[in-house]
This record gives C-alpha cells, sequence and structure tokens, in this order.
C-alpha cells in the first residue's frame, strides 16, 4: 500500500512524499523525534502518522483465530447466527412468509410505493410489531422512527398498538404461568413509550441525526428497528448538485448498514416513486436515482395490482422475487386470509 | 437546526477556527460534504474530521420524544379544526389537522372554495361555538374570496350568533386575506407570516389554490426543468406548519389524464389495460404531480359523478378510504350522508367530473 492511500492530512503526505518517504517500508524503523523533525511538524502528528502506518501494516500479518482475515467470519459461523435471529413480522401472514419469516435484521431494507399505499401505515405497524415482547414470538425491542414529512399520528399508532395487542391475546392463551407475568407489559402505553421520535426539517438534520444516531445506540441499547419515513423527501426539495446528492446518499446508506451491523437492528427506509424514461416510455421507479438503488439490501415495492394492495419483493439476496397482497385496516397492516371485523375506525 | 452556526456548538477553538478558515460556517456546509472531502478541504486528518462531524451532528441534531409523549401533547393541544360535518370529522379522528398539509382537489366549481371559506369562518369562531378563536391568512390567488358569501354562510349555519350585533364584523376582521402575484411575493408573504403566526394568533392558513402560482411561473419557461418551482416553498409551507401547529390547507386543480400518463413498474410489463378507455373521458387527474401527492398529509378529492358530487378521503394516515355525498346550500356544504360510502381500491384516487354540466343534462 502506498503513503497516498493513508488517512492522513494532504498537507503532511505531500511533505512525507517530497522528502522521498513513498513507501510504508520506508516508515517501518523511524522514530517519532526523528520523522518530526524531518518532515518539520509537531511531535504529536509525526506520532499519528506512524500509528497510521502501524495500523495499516499489522491488519495485514495478525494471527485471528477462525476468519484468516481480520473481522472475517466463517460462511458456518453465519449460517448458525441467522439461523438464531428473529425477524420483524409485518403483521400480514402472506408478506411475511415470502420474506422468510418478516424483516431481517442486520440489513437494510427499502419499501417504496405511491402516495396512498400504506408505506406509513406499515412503517408505524413495525415499530409496534418489534415491541412484541420474546415469549409472544417477537423480538421485544424498541424502534426509533425518524419522520422526515410529518406523517406519524399519534393516535394511529395508538389504534395500531390496540390492535396488535388485541390480536396477541386472542392468539395465545392467556392461562398459563409464563405468560401471565408479560401480559401486564402488553399495555398501549408501553407500546407507545417504546417509540422514540424524531422530527426531521431538512437534509442537513437527515445526515445530524444518522452521524447521532451512534451514540443514541448506544445509551438506548434494546432499540431494535430504526425507520426513516421518509429518506427522500428533503434529498429531492433542496439539493441542487445531484452528483453531491449520491455522494452523500451513499455515505448515509453505509452509516446504515454499519450501524444494522453493529447492533443487530433492522433499517427501514421508506422512499417515495418517480418517473424514469427507459425503453422508450416513462417508466415509474423508487427515487433517489440508480446509484441509490444498489445501497439497500432488500428492496419492497407496494403496489395496486387492480384493487387490492400488493407488496412485491424486488431485490434480496435471500429470498426469491415474490408478491403478496396486504389490507390497510383499523387495526393495521393484515392479510386477507386473517379473521378479523373490519372495524370502523372512530 | 441547519442553519445553526458552528462556532455557537462548543468545539475546541483551533477546530472552529480552522472550520471558519475555509467558510464553512454552518452545520448545512458542514454536513453536506462527504468526510474525505472535508479531510481534504480543511488539512486535518480523518480521526478528526471524524470526531468534529460527530459533535455538529449531536448539536444538530433535534430532541426526541417518545410516541406517548406525542399522543399526550396531541390531547391536550386539541389538535384538530372541526369542520362541522360528522361524518368527515369522524373519518378524519376530529377533523382537520394541526400541523400537517390538507389538500383539497377537485375540477372547477365543485365546492372547494365554499370549504374554505366555511373553514375560515369556523377557525375564526370563538371557543364556546366551537371555533379556534384565532385569525385565518387566507391567501387568495385566483380572485376568490367573497366577504359576502362568507358571511352568508354564517348567517346560514349559525343564525344565532350573526344576528347579534357587531360580532358578524369582529369575525370578518379576523379574517385576513393576501393576494400575491407571483411565485415569489408568495414566498416572501411566508418567510414574514413565519414570524407571525404565533404572535397574531393565526390559526389557520388557507392557500387557494396553489395550482395557481405554478401556471404563472411556466411563463418564465421552466417547463424544461423536471423540477417543480414549487420546491422550495412546499417544503417551507411544512415547517410553518409543524412549527406553528396550526391546520394548513391547500386547494389543488385538476387536470386531464391521458392514457400515456398511465405509469406502471418496469416489473409489471406492458399489460393493456382494457377499463381505462373507457374511463379516460371523464378521468381528471390532480395537478402538480407525483411529488406533491408524496408531500401532501391528507388528501381530500371532490368529484362528482352518477348526479351527485363526492367527499373522498384519498390518502390519510388516519383514514379508511370512504366517499361522502355532499351538496352545497347557502349554509356552506353539507354531507347527505354521514356514514360514508367505502370505496375499495385504487378507485379511491380517481377524479371524475361527470354528471354535473347542464350542457349534456
Amino acid at each position: 500500500m502506498e503513503i497516498s492511500n493513508l488517512p492522513i492530512s494532504p498537507s503532511i503526505r505531500s511533505k512525507l512524499l517530497s522528502k522521498g518517504y513513498t513507501s510504508l517500508s520506508s516508515l517501518s524503523s523511524i522514530s517519532p523525534s526523528f520523522l518530526a523533525q524531518e518532515l518539520s511538524v509537531k511531535l504529536e502528528e509525526a506520532v499519528e502518522v506512524l500509528r497510521a502506518v502501524s495500523d495499516t501494516t499489522t491488519s495485514k500479518s495478525a494471527h485471528i483465530p477462525n476468519g484468516i482475515i481480520p473481522g472475517a467470519v466463517t460462511a458456518w459461523d453465519m449460517l448458525s447466527e441467522e439461523q438464531m435471529q428473529r425477524h420483524i413480522s409485518t403483521g400480514c401472514e402472506d408478506l411475511d412468509a415470502i420474506l422468510g419469516g418478516g424483516i431481517h435484521c442486520k440489513e437494510v431494507t427499502e419499501v417504496g410505493g405511491v402516495p396512498g399505499i400504506g408505506k406509513t401505515q406499515l412503517g408505524i405497524q413495525l415499530a409496534v410489531n418489534v415491541q412484541i415482547p420474546v415469549e409472544y414470538g417477537g423480538l421485544g425491542g424498541k424502534a426509533v422512527y425518524i419522520d422526515t414529512e410529518g406523517s406519524f399520528m399519534a393516535e394511529r399508532a395508538y389504534q395500531i398498538a390496540e390492535g396488535c395487542i388485541y390480536d396477541i391475546l386472542d392468539k395465545f392463551p392467556s392461562n398459563s404461568r409464563e405468560f401471565l407475568s408479560c401480559k401486564e407489559r402488553l399495555q398501549v402505553n408501553n407500546f407507545l413509550a417504546g417509540i422514540f421520535y424524531f422530527r426531521i426539517c431538512s437534509y442537513t438534520e437527515q445526515i445530524a441525526v444518522i452521524n447521532y444516531l451512534e451514540n443514541f445506540l448506544t445509551e438506548h441499547g434494546d432499540v431494535k428497528l430504526v425507520i426513516i419515513d421518509s429518506v427522500t423527501f428533503h434529498f429531492r426539495q433542496d439539493f441542487d448538485d445531484l452528483a453531491q446528492r449520491t455522494r452523500v446518499l451513499g455515505g448515509l446508506s453505509l452509516r446504515l448498514m454499519k450501524l444494522s451491523k453493529m447492533f443487530n437492528l433492522a433499517v427501514v427506509l421508506l422512499n417515495q416513486v418517480t418517473t424514469k424514461f427507459t425503453d422508450g416510455s416513462f417508466q415509474l421507479t423508487l427515487a433517489l436515482g440508480d446509484s441509490w438503488s444498489h445501497s439497500c439490501t432488500n428492496r419492497i415495492i407496494l403496489h395496486w395490482n387492480g384493487n387490492e394492495r400488493c407488496a412485491y419483493i424486488e431485490k434480496s439476496p435471500s429470498v426469491a422475487s415474490a408478491s403478496a397482497p396486504y389490507l390497510v385496516t383499523g387495526k393495521g397492516i393484515r392479510g386477507i386470509n386473517s379473521n378479523f371485523k373490519r372495524a370502523r375506525i372512530m | 437546526m441547519a442553519n445553526k452556526l458552528i462556532s455557537q456548538m462548543g468545539l475546541p477553538p483551533s477546530l472552529s477556527h480552522v472550520f471558519s478558515a475555509r467558510n464553512i460556517l454552518t452545520a448545512k456546509d458542514a454536513l453536506s460534504l462527504p468526510e474525505t472531502d472535508l479531510m481534504t478541504l480543511l488539512d486535518i486528518d480523518i480521526a478528526l474530521v471524524r470526531s468534529a462531524v460527530a459533535s455538529i451532528s449531536e448539536a444538530t441534531c433535534p430532541p426526541f420524544q417518545t410516541g406517548l409523549a406525542l399522543l399526550e401533547e396531541k390531547m391536550k393541544s386539541g389538535g384538530h379544526l372541526s369542520t362541522l360535518l360528522p361524518g368527515l370529522d369522524n373519518a378524519l379522528c376530529g377533523g382537520i389537522p394541526f400541523g400537517a398539509l390538507t389538500e383539497l382537489v377537485g375540477p372547477s366549481g365543485i365546492g372547494k372554495t365554499q370549504f374554505c371559506l366555511k373553514l375560515a369562518l369556523l377557525a375564526a369562531l370563538p371557543e364556546c361555538y366551537g371555533g379556534l378563536n384565532g385569525r385565518v391568512i387566507y391567501i387568495d390567488t385566483e380572485s376568490k374570496f367573497s366577504s359576502r358569501r362568507m358571511i352568508e354562510i354564517g348567517e346560514g349555519s349559525f343564525p344565532q350568533i350573526f344576528r347579534l350585533q357587531g360580532l358578524a364584523q369582529k369575525m370578518a376582521e379576523r379574517i385576513i386575506v393576501t393576494r400575491p402575484t407571483s411565485i415569489s411575493e408568495f414566498n416572501d408573504s411566508l418567510q414574514q407570516m413565519k414570524l407571525t403566526l404565533l404572535q397574531n394568533e393565526v390559526k389557520l392558513l388557507i392557500v387557494d389554490s396553489i395550482a395557481a402560482l405554478v401556471c404563472w411561473d411556466n411563463e418564465k419557461g421552466t417547463i424544461s426543468s423536471r423540477q417543480s418551482p414549487l420546491r422550495g416553498s412546499l417544503s417551507f409551507l411544512k415547517s410553518i406548519a409543524e412549527f406553528s401547529q396550526v391546520p394548513v390547507v391547500v386547494t389543488n386543480q385538476v387536470r386531464s389524464h391521458s392514457s400515456d400518463d398511465t405509469f406502471h413498474y418496469i416489473f409489471k410489463g406492458h399489460r393493456k389495460d382494457t377499463s381505462n378507455s373507457e374511463r379516460s373521458e371523464s378521468h381528471l387527474t390532480a395537478a402538480l404531480g407525483i411529488q406533491w401527492a408524496h408531500a401532501v398529509t391528507i388528501r381530500l378529492i371532490f368529484e362528482a359523478h352518477s348526479g351527485h358530487r363526492f367527499i373522498k378521503v384519498a390518502k390519510s394516515p388516519i383514514s379508511p378510504p370512504v366517499a361522502f355525498p355532499f351538496v352545497v346550500e347557502s349554509s356552506g356544504i353539507t354531507l347527505l350522508n354521514q356514514e360514508g360510502i367505502s370505496v375499495a381500491g385504487s378507485e379511491i384516487n380517481a377524479i371524475r367530473c361527470k354528471g354535473c354540466n347542464i350542457l349534456t343534462q
């Protein structure tokens, strides 16, 4: 690896090159004070440079137990880890089935669709379902809801939480001893208190909150889901330089992916649609461009199929492309075959 | 928050001097650049850049609330402007919500301005009569505001109040009408409004209609750019709504819907939808495009078919898709059916205008 690839400031790099230090080996046996004198920089800066050098060289030759490369794990270890993972149910059994159990943790899932199809409804449903206690088949974690459009309505979250609790109590017999203790936790107010809500009014705040999430998640270790509704809105409004927008979005998606792996949580991004000129006509596609479409692990498109709402898995590394119909009811997102009474919203 | 100055964020002085020396003064400047660009620009190493960005982000990030706190806040402040149409109020869980953008879209002459006039009156009424007891700002871009009609609606809906001496005048004095003639004037008045909304106890903002503003701007030849000229105003309207927690009602126009307009996803293939051909004669679509449709929180579609007029709740986070038949009377809009008719599927987004044209009868 060359000096030019080291993460140091440009002026120090140019000084190194002008003094003839072009490769890492030339710096391997120099003391910090000698380097400081050579480059006429402060001692601390010389120490930093040598530390950067040693970081890059030791990583190549360290001994790691299982993987040959530091930070790697074998596929077998990953398989056992994946099988132990719980998924976040969407509320609709058909959709859960085609997703392989639900929304996966440690992955970034993008959900997009036309206005009014139910993206925010799905977001709120996931924020409630992630809090279902482990005894009832859920993750028992909390949710972070980052709202950029102002479409989160607390009254609707209340309705959905109520509907979720009603269905759980319906499904599980409530007389067994182990369920009695966590039944007390099944209160609508507890579910609402477990959603951390951020209201974002510009793309600067959006970038700031994603940067800040690392600290926040370290403090609140029980968060298992981060939803951004929607990731597109501010980036479509005020960003004039599209190339810069692509770079900033790339940085955002990398950071989100890192957060999902580090804290073992699911990240769900809600996206809008736009039209794109392909094959001689305008087609509907998710917003933010082609480069963004590579950033997410999974992609689900919600669309109208005649008079039905359908969810189509457009992109996923582990499940096949498939479509499942779903309904938006008074109690939240449900499948078509589930037994329910269509409750009127009062 | 985006324009927060870096110098006031409590960074170590040497660091904030480096930022200001390179003309990166606000959080927006710093966070819009990727970290490697910042490193090159400021000539400091990556670890320092990362910690600086982390501190700036923490300072710029808005505080969080739990869902429970949000609900309690909503309960306290009421949260809705009742339209006095029981069916619609039920469907919207109380009425037009505070802090969100509600859009009324429909063909011309169907009753959108009548609805707005009644809302303006309702917001101005004292609280004992179900109003918000505040001022109303009515931005009238098509010169449709008629104070005489509004007083007529008032006398029809609340006869006992309006006969009281001087009350009609007091109500009318609370409604402030402005008539901007260009988008820049509109933006300027929005900017000033942000400060004065709270001071002057404005409880409702109506823009009738927003589509007209875009039509004026087309003269400058911006049709070539695919980005809407309303971009800046849109997010600003939303932030005004959030910031001052007032309901914002916006009226939109319709334009005709040709079969080319039916966009499909790539994965659905090119299927010829035969049912579309019979609908295309009366099929209209909302103006301002899909970006606007995403941005509004609640969309109420006014349409006419089979000899009746309907208000449909097309897009709303808290309502099922229902349609209410209505008529326009001297006392404003009245619903004929308080229960509402449930509308299945994508029909809820269709706008039709059949059966109310006198020439075809």
